[in-house]
């Protein structure tokens, strides 16, 4: 289809208003974080860049926030995907309470559920461990929408009861149905949960910085008040690692699935 | 459409007895994850649900729920609430929207289709601290635009910053964020509409604006409604990047909340925390049902591909 005069300058003129709007922030950040202020500071220079593996508490929040997403990804792997699986082989009289369930954290938003949840982090941390990484229970729970979809998106597309009827026959084991059989035919869907639980984890600031645990997030904002340029620098970079990493592995079917993340 | 499940074919199936606890013994397999999501979600709902129907020392009743109904700062907070995500969500989900159709109409896969999809899920997620510095780096002290209109513009309001920690700030980063949400959401449903639709006003001598007034439009608009308010849940629930950009404790419903929950000066009241969180609770399930509702029309002509 050729496209008009009219449907030309419309295109272009939206395109560049909306990128103006959504670039030019992200232009200020590295523009922000390469200034000199103070007396006559007209050079500009990466200094904020290189201080940043030097900042307090940094390169540690990083990664426990990494390895708090390890563990969110295992939960998703050894516990909510054999699960959904399991309801829909075994259980159909489920599937709608175990979909209600899963759909809770929709409309309870991030700052309501730890209303809810301080105590028992109060308890965590009195009793069994003030490490942050215990953060993963309640991120699992949040993503659970996003997994659920992806998931059940995923177990529709294929027939999964003839697959585990045959390996049944065959003489494997559920365990062997499950992680050998199912899994693998629904590989898209799981990594698409597993990119959110990235996601959610790095960008998280809600929950930790009001329970008090010194996440990724919580970190750059610490470091905020004491050095803007650097606090700048760090956001710019991860920015840009997360926006390579997805230009990386262009998926279409990532789309779907990659909405919505209520992580704000 | 559902399966029937078919019974007792393999060997391994006939080792239990009876078919009866077959059936009950496969209810254990969801055990583990009942005990884990009754930990870390159910209980938090319940917690909360319940607490807003209790007060400070634990009375059943709804005492705190009318007093904070009846709070005038409580009011104000609610208020902006619902107004500033009213006005990110028609900002958003319009400018998202049209940048959503740009991308249809350009070559699909192509450089700019691929970098916008990347570039939105990467920017939908942007919100909380390193949103606000990304502002500031902008509209900030000694930020890009601000230093700009201090040259050249020294009276107008970009010159200083203050407007940035106000309804119009938080409205404006929101609406950063909302965008490219409308972009990831509203791109499917664009790309499913069939050339065919056009075809055929073309082919009954419909122009342009014909298709879309009278086709295009009507067929979009309860997927560009559902998005709409899914963008209002969005900024609605918003804690970061207000908690972040601005100090007023009370300037917005969840940082009422957490102001309620954590405050250090003795202030601290959960059960207050409680009943903000309800009210909040109440709203977004309302919106929540809505889209339930407009999708389940979308679904309709969408998912018959």
């Amino acid at each position: 289809m050729k496209k008009s005069i009219g449907v030309r300058i419309w295109r272009i003129s939206i395109i560049a208003v909306v990128s103006f709007y959504l670039l030019m922030p992200l232009y200020a950040m590295f523009d922000f974080s390469t200034k000199q202020f103070g007396l006559g500071g007209k050079s500009r220079n990466l200094d904020s860049w290189r201080i940043i593996p030097s900042q307090p508490d940094l390169m540690i929040a990083i990664s426990r926030s990494l390895l708090t997403a390890l563990i969110v990804m295992a939960l998703i792997l050894f516990l909510i995907v054999p699960t959904a699986i399991w309801v829909h082989l075994k259980l159909p009289l489920l599937r709608r309470p175990f979909e209600l369930l899963c759909l809770i954290p929709l409309a309870i938003p991030a700052i309501v559920i730890v209303v809810g949840i301080a105590p028992l982090y109060r308890w965590i941390s009195i009793n069994l461990t003030e490490s942050p990484i215990t953060l993963s229970g309640v991120y699992s729970m949040l993503i659970l929408p996003y997994t659920y979809r992806s998931l059940s998106a995923a177990l529709d597309a294929v027939d999964i009861h003839t697959l585990a009827e045959a390996a049944r026959t065959l003489g494997a084991s559920f365990a062997r149905v499950i992680f050998g059989i199912i899994m693998p035919t629904i590989k898209t869907g799981i990594i698409n949960g597993s990119f959110i639980a990235i996601a959610l984890v790095l960008g998280e600031y809600t929950i930790s910085n009001i329970l008090n645990y010194k996440t990724f997030q919580v970190v750059i904002a610490q470091i905020g008040r004491a050095n803007g340029n650097v606090a700048v620098a760090v956001s710019l970079a991860s920015l840009l690692f997360v926006l390579f990493l997805l230009l990386l592995i262009p998926n279409k079917k990532r789309l779907g699935t990659v909405l919505d993340v209520d992580v704000k | 459409m559902t399966q029937i499940p078919i019974q007792g074919t393999g060997p391994a199936l006939s080792r239990t007895s009876s078919r009866y606890w077959r059936n009950k013994s496969a209810y254990l397999g969801v055990l583990p994850f009942l005990l884990f999501s009754g930990l870390f979600l159910l209980y938090p709902t319940w917690n909360v649900i319940s607490g807003a129907f209790q007060d400070e020392s634990g009375k059943f009743g709804t005492k705190v729920l009318v007093e904070v109904f009846n709070s005038s700062s409580a009011r104000a907070g609610f208020r902006n609430s619902l107004e500033i995500s009213a006005q990110t969500a028609i900002a958003g989900s319009i400018l998202g929207g049209l940048f959503a159709w740009a991308m249809v109409t350009g070559k699909q896969g192509g450089f700019f289709y691929r970098f916008s999809v990347a570039l939105s899920s990467v920017l939908a997620q942007f919100g909380g601290v390193m949103l606000t510095f990304a502002f500031l780096a902008t509209f900030g002290f000694n930020g890009l635009v601000s230093t700009f209109a201090i040259k050249y513009a020294p009276g107008s309001f970009l010159a200083e910053s203050s407007w940035l920690y106000g309804k119009a700030g938080i409205a404006v980063l929101y609406t950063f964020f909302q965008i490219p949400l409308m972009v990831l959401v509203f791109l499917p449903t664009l790309e499913n509409m069939k050339v065919q639709w056009r075809e055929a006003s073309d082919a009954l001598g419909g122009k342009t604006y014909e298709y879309w007034l009278r086709v295009g439009i009507p067929i979009l608009t309860p997927s560009f409604a559902g998005a709409a308010l899914l963008l209002f849940v969005n900024s609605f629930s918003a804690y970061a990047t207000a908690a972040t950009l601005i100090n007023l404790s009370d300037f917005l419903t969840p940082l009422a909340i957490a102001t309620a929950l954590t405050s250090e000066v003795g202030g601290a009241n959960p059960a207050e925390a409680k009943s903000l969180s309800a009210y909040m609770v109440i709203v977004v399930i309302i919106a929540m049902s809505l889209y339930a509702l407009l999708r389940r029309k979308v679904s309709k002509w969408e998912q018959s591909r």
